[in-house]
């Protein structure tokens, strides 16, 4: 491949930024579709057409791509708008969104019979469509601003910035606003060591789980010597409830492959892979798009920037299995093999990829390095608490009323994040009910539950290990008075069970054994035995597994258990749900004001478990009672309750 | 059954020869084998042990271990309820009682025996904003409820029966 540095070209970063600011400045108004995951499925691609279609009939013109030649002083301007698809806004639940600029104007929920007056009010008239904006739920006061939004206003969104902003199929964009020009400085202005020295000064921990510090990763990994080292950059969020990685994926992909590049260069890696999950296929092909382009303009493969430096990435899809987000599993996987995690040490560092020193990071991890850079690590430093630095993104999710892909500094409350940016939580029925939540589970399945207690907890690696929970990957989930935490823990037992791979006995069959205890207290079968050896065995199952899979996968159980203990004993003892959600411990009871008298409850019961007669109100017989609920479904004026 | 051999062994030739006979890129021969016939059948897994110089065991191994590859053949709709967290508290369980009842499948029994549907769970398909998710042949609907699902899968029906009368 000798010579190409001849034949290709290299992109000038500062021309193509000049280039751009002239020409979008032609435009009176930029129009950003969401084209998020969210957004798309609400139908932002009908709402985009509908733009076009609308504005042309205006006689007006509209560019779906910025027009980057070079006008004459006289014709400036050949379009009148610019019309792009973004990825995430992170604000999903008001989703389909329009954001107008320059005058910063969010449009939520928007169909496409509202595009007409978008298009004859704001666009040519510059007037606000007062009922698209967005309304705060108790002043009823619509906020022209979209960064006065209060889902926006307490964020501090570094790392998301240019994500839902930038358009997803113009690499120039991100370019023109900063990207890859501190690849460029790591390649043409560092040293390895430097690198390194920066991002260990900034303090940034590794956002996918561990929160292991990134600096002394790539450090560890630059000692070893070898002629061929690996970038990996782990995009597999396995945790079911969170969703951040695929943002940064789909929504500004170049920024994941920029953080690679400075990785590389710290390291001295020539090629590295972006592992995506099967789940996420707009994610894969969005980064083979922008790997493509990166080639084409000399920012990656031979000569990058023209220096004698090489570094290529190629994009892996995963195969579906939870286990292959930790490390060792997923390299075993790149090479083709069984998603198994192996013994540490050696560690990837040493011994990783093919046998090689290896560097693996999370999406976020990677994506937050060029911004680090870029502001400095002084200035990164000052955000967040003293033991973790920066900010965090998290996706919000659950009984809450904005649900949403947010990004705080760490050392955020919960009371902020749930209360303020996710608006409060809802109830069953959507009702909001300020902050009366019973739990927020975080980091998912490896993680725990933090209750009313923890509302002013700050958020960070460490305050949150200390209550028994885990940053985690970042998901949030948010759980109302209705929820039976029981189940819960069930539900992510089931989980882990279901994606245990296997491979050491005590995590393979300790999962299953406490599944099948949960199972027994949900479905009244539990004693006074059955409490104590759950916990016994989540102690054990967490000592003896291989794995971080195994060793964190009683986390659920043990949290609940301590913070919800009550909640298990009604459970066991009384054979009671408190919240009514399990099904086998149900029993039904007529309200003795409400009853009629009519015996339907007594007809429908196929095992005449209800007696009564005309005039009196009817008894249920809960020795006979079998649980079945067709008296409850059957009385007309809601006299029988269940729990 | 003899006549269609050699054409279908000859698309996963082109697959192999694409990716070099490289034994590491194993998964990602699967995944393309399988787009291409919908399903690992298992002679074709023997057949691309062999072309890599593995034994048919590290291939049934590999495709077995990963919830994507299948080894039975699947409806024509595949329709996929989530069952990660965020779905799962905002009750996806009740919509999928409603598609195992409406489709007479199960958690054994996946595909109706006339091919048309398959229904599955998966944990997380990353759209928790707008849990619970449905998904039917990659095209995502949020915010379920049960008549929304009933309506959709009516939806299926109607079009189905068209295609049908054509
Ligand atoms: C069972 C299990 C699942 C994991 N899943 C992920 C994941 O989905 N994404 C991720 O980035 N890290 C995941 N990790 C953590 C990785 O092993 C590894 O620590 C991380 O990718 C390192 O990157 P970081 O230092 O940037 O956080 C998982 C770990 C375990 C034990
Ligand atoms: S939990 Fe269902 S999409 Fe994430």
């Amino acid at each position: 491949m000798t010579g190409s540095i001849l034949t290709k070209q290299i992109i000038d970063l500062d021309k193509t930024r000049e280039i751009y600011k002239d020409a979008s400045a032609s435009y009176k108004s930029r129009i950003v579709i969401c084209a998020g995951t969210g957004c798309m499925a609400n139908g932002a691609m009908s709402i985009y057409n509908k733009f076009r279609e609308v504005i042309y009939e205006r006689g007006l013109k509209v560019a779906v791509m910025l027009d980057k030649e070079e006008h004459k002083e006289d014709d400036r301007c050949d379009n009148d708008f610019l019309l792009v698809e973004s990825g995430c806004q992170g604000f999903c639940q008001m989703g389909p969104l329009v954001t107008l600029y320059p005058q910063k104007i969010l449009y939520t929920k928007v169909k496409t019979s509202d595009v007409e007056e978008i298009v004859d009010r704001t666009l040519i008239k510059n007037e606000y469509v007062d009922r698209l904006l967005y309304e705060c739920p108790d002043s009823k006061h619509h906020v022209r601003d979209m960064d006065k939004i209060p889902f926006y206003e307490r964020q501090n969104r570094i790392m998301l910035k240019l994500c839902g902003h930038i358009n997803v199929h113009d690499a120039d964009e991100y370019i023109a606003n900063g990207g890859y020009f501190m690849a460029r400085k790591s390649v043409l202005e560092m040293t390895d060591t430097q690198i390194c020295k920066e991002i260990l000064d900034s303090g940034l921990r590794g956002r996918g789980g561990g929160g292991f510090p990134t600096g002394r990763k790539w450090d560890l990994t630059r000692i070893n010597e070898s002629d061929v080292k690996y970038v990996i950059c782990n995009g597999d969020e396995g945790d079911p409830g969170a969703f951040m990685d695929r943002c940064v994926m789909e929504g500004n992909p170049h920024s994941v492959l920029e953080g690679m590049i400075i990785a590389a260069m710290a390291v001295n890696a020539t090629k590295g892979y972006v592992y995506v999950r099967t789940e996420y296929p707009l994610a894969v092909s969005r980064l083979k798009t922008a790997i493509r382009t990166a080639r084409e303009n000399g920012i990656l493969g031979e000569h990058i920037f023209g220096s004698d430096r090489s570094f290529d990435i190629e994009v892996m899809e995963g195969a579906g299995a939870f286990v292959c987000g930790e490390e060792t599993a997923l390299i075993a996987s790149i090479e083709g093999k069984r998603g198994m995690p192996s013994i540490k040490p050696p560690f990837p560092a040493e011994k990783g990829l093919f046998g090689k020193p290896t560097v693996i990071n999370n999406v976020e991890t990677l994506a937050t390095v060029p911004v680090i850079l870029e502001m400095g690590a002084e200035e990164y430093r000052k955000l967040g608490t003293e033991t973790s630095k920066g900010t965090k993104t998290f996706a919000l999710t659950g009984h809450v009323a904005n649900t949403g892909l947010i990004e705080v500094p760490f050392g955020t409350t919960l009371r902020e994040i749930v209360g303020e940016i996710g608006g409060g939580v809802i109830d069953d029925d959507g009702n909001n009910c300020g902050v009366d939540f019973k739990a927020v589970q975080i980091g998912g399945p490896s993680g725990g539950c933090l209750t009313q207690e923890h509302l002013d907890l700050p958020l960070d690696y460490d305050n949150l290990r200390d209550v028994g929970a885990m940053v985690g990957s970042g998901g949030l989930v948010v759980m109302n008075q209705n929820t039976c935490m029981v189940q819960i823990a069930r539900f992510f037992m089931q989980f882990t069970q279901n994606e245990s791979c296997g491979k050491c006995v005590v995590c393979r069959e300790g999962t299953r054994q406490m599944l099948a205890l949960l199972d027994d207290i949900i479905e009244g079968r539990a004693d006074a035995a059955t409490l104590d050896l759950l916990e016994e065995l989540a102690n054990t199952v967490k000592i003896g597994s291989l794995c971080g899979l195994g060793k964190t996968a009683p986390n659920p159980v043990l949290s609940t258990l301590k913070y919800f203990r009550d909640e298990y004993i009604a459970h066991v003892y009384n054979k009671r749900c408190p919240t009514g959600n399990c099904d086998a411990l149900k029993t039904y009871r007529v309200i003795v004001e409400k009853c009629k008298a009519c015996g339907l409850c007594a007809r429908k019961c196929p095992v005449d478990a209800i007696e009564g007669s005309k005039g009196v109100p009817y008894v249920i017989n809960i020795e006979k009672c079998i649980r079945c609920g067709a008296c409850y479904t059957a009385c007309k004026f809601d006299a029988i309750v269940k729990g | 059954m003899r006549n269609d051999f050699p054409v279908k062994f000859d698309r996963v030739c082109e697959v192999l020869d694409k990716h070099k006979c490289d034994p590491n890129k194993l998964i990602a021969i699967l995944q393309e084998v399988q787009e291409e016939y919908k399903y690992l059948p298992e002679d074709i897994m023997t057949y691309i042990a062999t072309a890599l110089g593995i034994s048919p065991g590290s291939v049934f191994g590999v495709a077995t271990f990963y919830s994507h590859f299948t080894l039975e053949p699947k409806g024509k709709y595949v329709i996929k309820v989530c069952d990660g967290t965020a779905c799962h508290v905002r009750k996806s369980e009740e919509i999928l009682k409603v598609l195992e009842k409406e489709l007479g499948l199960s958690g054994r029994k996946k595909t109706s025996d006339d091919m048309i549907f398959t229904l599955e769970t998966v944990a997380c398909l990353g759209a928790c904003g707008l849990a619970p998710v449905v998904v039917v042949n990659d095209e995502v609907h949020g915010s379920m409820t049960k008549e929304k699902t009933i309506e959709l899968l009516n939806r299926i029906r109607e079009q189905e029966k068209q295609e049908n009368n054509k």
